[in-house]
């Protein structure tokens, strides 16, 4: 399957201390790669650096075959879903604007748009008629969260970004979202960098999962394998899925 | 009451209004571009609201006083009481405009430019109308204080309800100083009570 993202050897450091290095890892088409890590290990930055908020010190991203360099940032990010942890929804703005944000800077008919916009809110469970005259803070975290996936979905990106996007939910709504992503995923047939640091989360949602240690790709395994890996950080991520205490 | 003394009541009342609506409208066309200008410039905004809090420091009477002496924007008249209230109601202004904008939560400004807004999209459709209380507060307060402050516009010649003050103080006369000071007061309580309004209707959600 054709790649949409190529990382090459990226680096990045602030004032010395690096953040990436040399990073590898190409997304493929359709797949979803959970980049797993401990706070700090740098993959929120490289996050932030495909959709250029911040820019390398080394190394290429190449985006659909064209480095991202070459990229208008504008065409590039309109090309690429966002949806970060507490959503960024427009508070002044209903949930229909929120979602057709994109759709509205691309000019599109506000006919089309509003179709769009109620199927895309169908389809991450919320009813239109209910939802569209909203305004975020009559939402629930969770319900946030589904209109931050509608807007991420609305221009049909090949690419998502996901930044914890579920991290401040319950763990039930939580559940249900990485579920409901999963779903989607399938149906939409997109290509997603996901950014967690709960290895069930990873499990769950990723196809491949991308391990950062300090910076650097410790590995990067399909999930079956991921539970056999054994280098020591992935061992300390897959400890947290047991019971504390251990096995009696 | 008599006419003579309510149609001059009236005369320096509109006199008065004219004055704070000429200020308010120069300190606002030069403090809420400048805010949103100074909340993307880092650099220079310590400096810039070092001065203005310090312009604000200077007692009126005195600023009234260092002005007259000065050539193209001295004088006696009004365009120097308008110069001088208009340092005033800057900071106010200005201040407030910054703080709406820098008050902008960060997640919202990202996923504004994360989602592919141009730098003028995201002030004009996200960052200016989430300032707007903050914006219309500092508007008010220049307002309310302006009001005040004109009042002794009129030792430089620049009317307004100050005249019946300084005539009243001239004359021990405690009538016609409450002349001057009682409208401007009711000025001032009508315009808070106004502005507040429309501070609460433009809040968003």
């Amino acid at each position: 399957m054709a790649n949409i993202l190529e990382i090459r050897d990226l680096c990045y450091a602030i004032e010395g201390r690096p953040i990436l290095r040399g990073v590898t890892l190409d997304v493929a088409e359709g797949e979803t790669v959970a980049l797993l890590g401990r706070s700090g290990s740098g993959k929120t930055t490289l996050l932030k650096m495909v959709n250029r908020l911040l820019h390398p010190n080394g190394g290429e991203i190449r985006f659909e075959g064209k480095s991202s360099a070459d990229w208008d940032p504008i065409r590039l990010r309109r090309r690429m879903g966002y949806v970060i942890q507490d959503a960024g929804l427009f508070p002044h703005w209903t949930v229909e604007a929120n979602v057709g944000l994109v759709l509205k800077l691309e000019n599109w008919p506000p006919s089309d748009a509003r179709r769009r916009v109620e199927m895309l809110l169908d389809m991450v469970g919320l009813l239109p008629d209910e939802f569209a005259g909203r305004y975020p803070r009559q939402l629930s975290g969770g319900q946030k969260q589904r209109v931050g996936i509608a807007r991420a979905l609305a221009a049909d990106p090949p690419l998502l970004l996901m930044d914890e996007p579920f991290a401040a939910l319950d763990p039930i709504t939580r559940f249900e979202m990485q579920r409901q992503f999963v779903e989607l995923r399938r149906s939409f047939h997109k290509a997603a960098l996901f950014v967690t640091h709960d290895v069930r989360e990873a499990l769950t949602v990723g196809s491949r999962i991308a391990l950062f240690q300090d910076g650097a790709l410790d590995l990067v395994l399909p999930p079956a394998e991921f539970l056999r890996a054994g280098t020591p950080e992935a061992r300390a991520f897959l400890a947290s899925l047991e019971p504390a205490g251990g096995p009696s | 009451m008599n006419s003579r003394l309510a149609s001059e009541i009236f005369w320096l009342s509109l006199e008065h209004v004219e004055l704070v609506a000429i200020t308010i409208v120069v300190a606002a066309a030069i403090g809420l571009p400048a805010g949103v200008a100074l909340a993307r410039r880092v650099s220079i905004r310590r400096w810039v609201m070092s001065i203005a809090n310090l312009a604000q420091t200077v007692p009126s009477l005195a600023l009234f006083g260092f002005l007259l002496p000065l050539p193209f924007l001295g004088g006696i008249g009004k365009r120097t009481a308008i110069i001088a209230l208009c340092l005033y109601a800057l900071l106010p202004i200005l201040r407030n405009t910054l703080t709406g904008i820098l008050g902008v939560d960060a997640a919202v400004r990202e996923s504004a430019v994360a989602m592919g807004m141009t730098e003028r999209q995201v002030l004009w459709q996200v960052e200016l109308p989430l300032a707007v209380p903050s914006i219309v507060a500092g508007l008010r307060i220049a307002t309310v204080t302006t009001i005040g402050t004109a009042t002794i516009a009129a030792a430089i010649g620049g009317g307004g309800l100050g005249v019946f003050i300084f005539r009243g103080i001239a004359m021990v006369d405690t009538p016609t100083i409450l002349a001057g000071a009682v409208p401007a007061a009711m000025m001032a309580l009508v315009a808070d009570e106004g502005l507040e309004w429309i501070e609460r209707k433009l809040s968003p959600g």
